[in-house]
């Protein structure tokens, strides 16, 4: 069963590439966040960044969708390919960039405002849906994070009466309803407990089958469970980068290989 | 040792307490008086009649409709410019000397005695521009007076929106106006209410500002226009109780009743509005 998976992961490698970043070098004022970082990221696949506090996977996550524009004073150089265009172009349409790299964040965040009109919120401001077509779009995104039987019939509760669990996967319905190709997850699961982490990571699991994933986690088995690559990331160096059953069977970097035993971290 | 702290205590409790009571007596005995001496003088006639016999019978309606336009008026120039240039200071402004000066001019704004807010109104209103001693001058004044309040309410409405609504909005490829329209404004609106209201009190309530730019001592009529006079509340009640011989204690109670009475509903509201907001707010 692994082996033909693996072999067309291979054979994908290089033509299903979707996100590329090429020396991308950041800097946070006078301090380096990021260095020299080179990644390929395979469409449809998870892709798990680990790495200690601090060690600029974060930032990595939020260069990608020009989150990190937002913070005075930050300095990138590189290139950073999404299908193939160069998101640090000044011309870029940042609306439609992050249109298709969505983010999730590390708590979950949903307006406190009804759970549809979470959902319904980037169509509204877009203007991409006519009103006919609202309670499609909400039963479509909640249908695809598995809230959809439980929520049907409370469309207007208050989102902050969910549990957070329920929050996080609001947030992701709500994201999806922008129609991203690539999902940014920030720690998605820190504020939540193991079981409500579980069933997030079963989501993950079935969202692959139509995003590209990239996950920044604290916890090394979720990322050894969830992706199907692994980067670990150390100082703003990304020390390795490979599948993520080689990475925790067979680390080539001692660094790595220190981390993932949990001799530091 | 463990007996004298605990004397001590109780010390500094009946102190603190002492100084409570001290603090709320005199509103609780100012109110009293007002309602006690006036309220006798609230008739139908009083609220809705112009003054007769040189202010010594009749109503104040006159100077009743003088304080509601003024406080439209002061309004209509003081919220939208209150409130645009919180959001400019709170969204957009980088924290620079320029706004640093900024904001410490709208706090040095709140500190300037009302009175010299009249003496300017007077200079830049009524004279320079020509206004004339009008409501358009005096809610101007008013409403210079108001800004600090409506741009400093405003300002802690914005900042204590999370800023993850912002991300998060930014991050579904919302433009930076549009996260602030739809994002930001909608659930820092009670937070802005609250200070309208507040400025509408004061508004509603001062007398210096209104003085030389806009109160009449008497008018038989109401005022046609925004280049009209107008009679106002407080400085009725000014001209009642001292410039007027012979004005009955009621008629001078009631007025301030009446004007007590609309500043503390102002104020009810904001209160109200205030404690839903905080009960809504579980970010």
């Amino acid at each position: 069963m692994l082996v033909p998976m693996s072999i067309q992961n291979n054979e994908r490698k290089q033509a299903d590439v979707i996100v590329q970043t090429r020396e991308l070098n950041l800097f946070y004022g006078d301090f380096q966040a990021l260095k020299d970082v080179d990644i390929a990221i395979r469409e449809k696949s998870i892709t798990a960044l680990i790495g200690p506090s601090g060690c600029g996977k974060s930032t990595f996550l939020r260069t990608l969708n020009r989150m990190n524009d937002l913070i005075e004073g930050v300095k990138i150089t590189g290139e950073i390919l999404i299908d193939g265009m160069n998101i640090r172009d000044e011309q870029i349409d940042l609306v439609s960039l992050r249109k298709k790299v969505g983010m999730v964040f590390q708590r979950p965040n949903p307006f406190p405002l009804s759970v549809a009109e979470n959902i319904l919120f980037a169509p509204k401001i877009h203007k991409t849906a006519q009103r006919k077509n609202h309670p499609m779009i909400v039963e479509e995104c909640l249908k695809s994070v598995l809230l959809w039987d439980d929520f049907k019939d409370r469309l207007d509760m208050n989102a902050l009466n969910l549990s957070l669990e329920q929050q996080q996967r609001l947030c992701m319905a709500r994201l999806l309803s922008v129609k991203p190709d690539i999902l940014l997850m920030d720690e998605p699961c820190s504020a939540l407990d193991p079981i409500a982490t579980e069933r997030i990571e079963e989501l993950m699991w079935i969202l692959k089958e139509n995003y590209t994933i990239i996950i920044v986690t604290h916890n090394m088995q979720q990322a050894a469970r969830v992706s199907d690559d692994t980067g670990f990331m150390l100082l703003g160096e990304l020390i390795e980068f490979g599948k993520t059953k080689r990475i925790f069977t067979n680390p080539q970097d001692q660094r790595t290989n220190d981390y993932i035993t949990g001799r530091f971290g | 040792m463990r007996h004298n702290a605990y004397q001590t205590q109780k010390i500094a409790f009946v102190l603190l307490f002492i100084a409570t009571v001290l603090v709320v007596l005199p509103v609780i005995f100012i109110v009293f008086i007002i309602v006690q001496k006036g309220w006798h003088a609230i008739t139908w006639e009083f609220l809705t009649a112009i003054p007769k016999n040189g202010m010594r019978e009749g109503g104040i309606f006159p100077a009743i409709v003088g304080t509601v336009y003024l406080v439209v008026g002061t309004l209509i120039f003081a919220l939208p410019l209150g409130v645009l240039s919180a959001i400019y200071l709170t969204e957009y402004s980088k924290d620079n000397l320029l706004t640093r000066l900024i904001k410490l001019a709208i706090i040095n704004l709140a500190g300037v005695p009302s009175v010299v807010y009249g003496l300017f109104g007077l200079g830049i209103f009524v004279i320079f521009l020509k206004f004339g001693s009008s409501i358009l001058a005096g809610s101007l004044t008013l409403a210079i007076m108001v800004l600090p309040i409506i741009i400093t309410t405003t300002k802690e409405a914005l900042d204590s929106v999370p800023q993850s609504f912002r991300e998060v909005s930014l991050s579904l490829g919302a433009s930076k106006w549009q996260t602030i329209q739809y994002s930001v404004l909608p659930h820092a609106l009670p937070g802005i209410l609250t200070g309208v209201i507040l400025a509408i009190s004061r508004a509603a309530g001062e007398t210096a500002p209104i003085l030389f730019t806009v109160a009449a001592f008497y008018l038989p009529h109401l005022p046609q226009s925004i280049f009209d006079q107008a009679m106002a509340l407080p400085y009725h009640l000014y001209v009642i109780s001292t410039q007027v011989p012979n004005v009955s204690v009621e008629i001078r109670y009631g007025t301030a009743l009446v004007l007590l009475v609309m500043v503390l509903s102002a104020n009810f509201v904001a209160i109200v509005i205030r404690s839903k907001f905080r009960k809504m707010k579980k970010w």
